[in-house]
C-alpha cells in the first residue's frame, strides 16, 4: 500500500454544508483515513442548493491517484449530474464510478475501506453493502 | 435542409421563449417542485446562447453537443443532465454533416429522447418531460407545427397525471392536477423547433 495509489473519494451533495460535513465526518471516523483523498462537491457554484457539474469534475480531479475514484451522491439532480459526466466521456478522470450507497454511512464505508489501500471494487462494495445495515 | 444556423435560431428562440416563461415555469414547479424550474432552464439556455455566439459551431450536430454540454455544466437541476444529455446525444446523431434534412433530426431527437428515458428512468405516463417529447417526435415526421401541437398537449395531458419519477413523486397524490413544469418546458423546446422553422 502506497498513499499516492488510494481511491480517491468524491462527495455531491446538493448542500455545500453537507457535503463538507459529511466528507470531514467519514475521514474522522476512518481514523487513519486521513490519507485518503476526499473531497466534497456540495451546492451551485453561486453556493446555493443544487449540483454543480464543474464543481464534481474539479473534485474528481483533486482526489485522482490514479487509482480510481468513487463518486458518492445524494439524490435526483446529483445522480443525473454524475451520470451525464460519465456518459461524456472527457469530463471525470478515467477510472471515475458512480458508486450506489447511502451518503452518509456509504461515504464512512468508502473512506474506512479506501484507507487500508483496498481497490476502487472493493471501495464500491464496501459502500453499496452499508445499505444492508438495518437499524431496527 | 436543415443548415448549422437553423439549429443556432433554434436554440436561441428557445432562449427567449424560456425567458418570456421562465416565472410561469417556476409557478408550476411550486406546489410539487423546489421552484427552481424557470430560474435553473434561463441560466442554462443564457449559457448556451453566449456559447453559440462566443464560437458559432459550424454543423447542425456541433451546434447541439455544444448546447448540451452548456446545459449540463450551468443549470443546477435535474433538468440541465435531462435537457443536456437529450441535446448533446441528438448532436452525436447528426455526426458532422453541413445540413441535416427534418428525418434526420426527427430520427436524433428521438435517440435523444431514449437517453433521456435511460439516464431519469422515466416513461411515458410518469408526469415528466417524456410526455411531451415523445409525442413531438412521433409527430414530427408530419411536419413542425404538428410537433409543436403535440408536445403542447402531451404537456397539457400530464395535469391529471400522478408523478412517478423525480421530486414531484414524493408528494404523491398531491403532484394529480398539476401540470408538470418538465413537460411544460419541453413543449416550449419543440414550440422553438417551429418557430425556427417558419411554421
Amino acid at each position: 500500500m502506497s498513499d499516492e495509489r488510494l481511491v480517491g473519494i468524491v462527495l455531491v451533495s446538493h448542500s455545500a454544508e453537507v457535503a463538507s460535513s459529511v466528507a470531514a465526518l467519514a475521514k474522522g471516523l476512518a481514523g487513519g483515513g486521513t490519507a485518503v483523498p476526499v473531497a466534497p462537491a456540495g451546492g451551485t457554484e453561486g453556493g446555493g442548493l443544487g449540483t454543480s457539474a464543474e464543481l464534481i469534475a474539479a473534485a474528481a480531479a483533486s482526489v485522482d491517484r490514479g487509482a480510481g475514484v468513487a463518486v458518492l451522491t445524494d439524490l435526483g439532480s446529483a445522480v443525473l449530474t454524475v451520470k451525464a459526466l460519465l456518459a461524456e466521456g472527457d469530463e471525470l478522470p478515467e477510472g471515475t464510478r458512480l458508486v450506489d450507497a447511502p451518503f452518509v454511512e456509504g461515504a464512512v464505508a468508502a473512506v474506512v475501506t479506501a484507507s487500508t489501500g483496498a481497490d476502487l471494487a472493493a471501495v464500491e462494495a464496501a459502500a453499496a453493502e452499508a445499505y444492508t445495515y438495518r437499524k431496527v | 435542409m436543415l443548415d448549422a444556423d437553423f439549429f443556432r435560431r433554434w436554440m436561441t428562440a428557445t432562449a427567449a421563449s424560456v425567458d418570456r416563461e421562465a416565472e410561469r415555469l417556476t409557478a408550476l414547479d411550486s406546489p410539487i417542485g423546489d421552484a427552481d424550474h424557470g430560474s435553473n432552464l434561463q441560466r442554462g439556455f443564457h449559457a448556451v446562447r453566449d456559447a453559440l455566439d462566443k464560437e458559432p459551431p459550424g454543423t447542425p450536430g456541433g451546434v447541439l453537443t455544444l448546447a448540451g454540454r452548456r446545459l449540463i455544466a450551468t443549470v443546477g437541476g435535474a433538468s440541465g443532465p435531462l435537457y443536456g444529455t437529450l441535446l448533446r446525444r441528438a448532436g452525436k446523431a447528426l455526426g458532422d454533416a453541413a445540413e441535416v434534412s427534418a428525418e434526420q433530426l426527427a430520427e436524433a431527437l428521438r435517440t435523444g429522447v431514449h437517453a433521456v428515458m435511460t439516464l431519469g428512468g422515466a416513461a411515458p405516463g410518469d408526469k415528466t418531460m417524456i410526455d411531451a417529447l415523445v409525442p413531438a417526435v412521433d409527430a414530427l415526421g408530419e411536419s413542425f407545427a404538428a410537433a409543436r401541437a403535440a408536445a403542447e398537449e402531451g404537456a397539457v395531458a400530464t395535469t391529471p397525471l400522478q408523478a412517478r419519477k423525480g421530486r414531484a413523486s414524493y408528494v404523491g397524490e398531491r403532484s394529480i392536477g398539476h401540470q408538470d413544469p418538465g413537460a411544460t418546458s419541453s413543449a416550449l423546446l419543440i414550440a422553438a423547433l417551429a418557430e425556427a422553422a417558419g411554421e
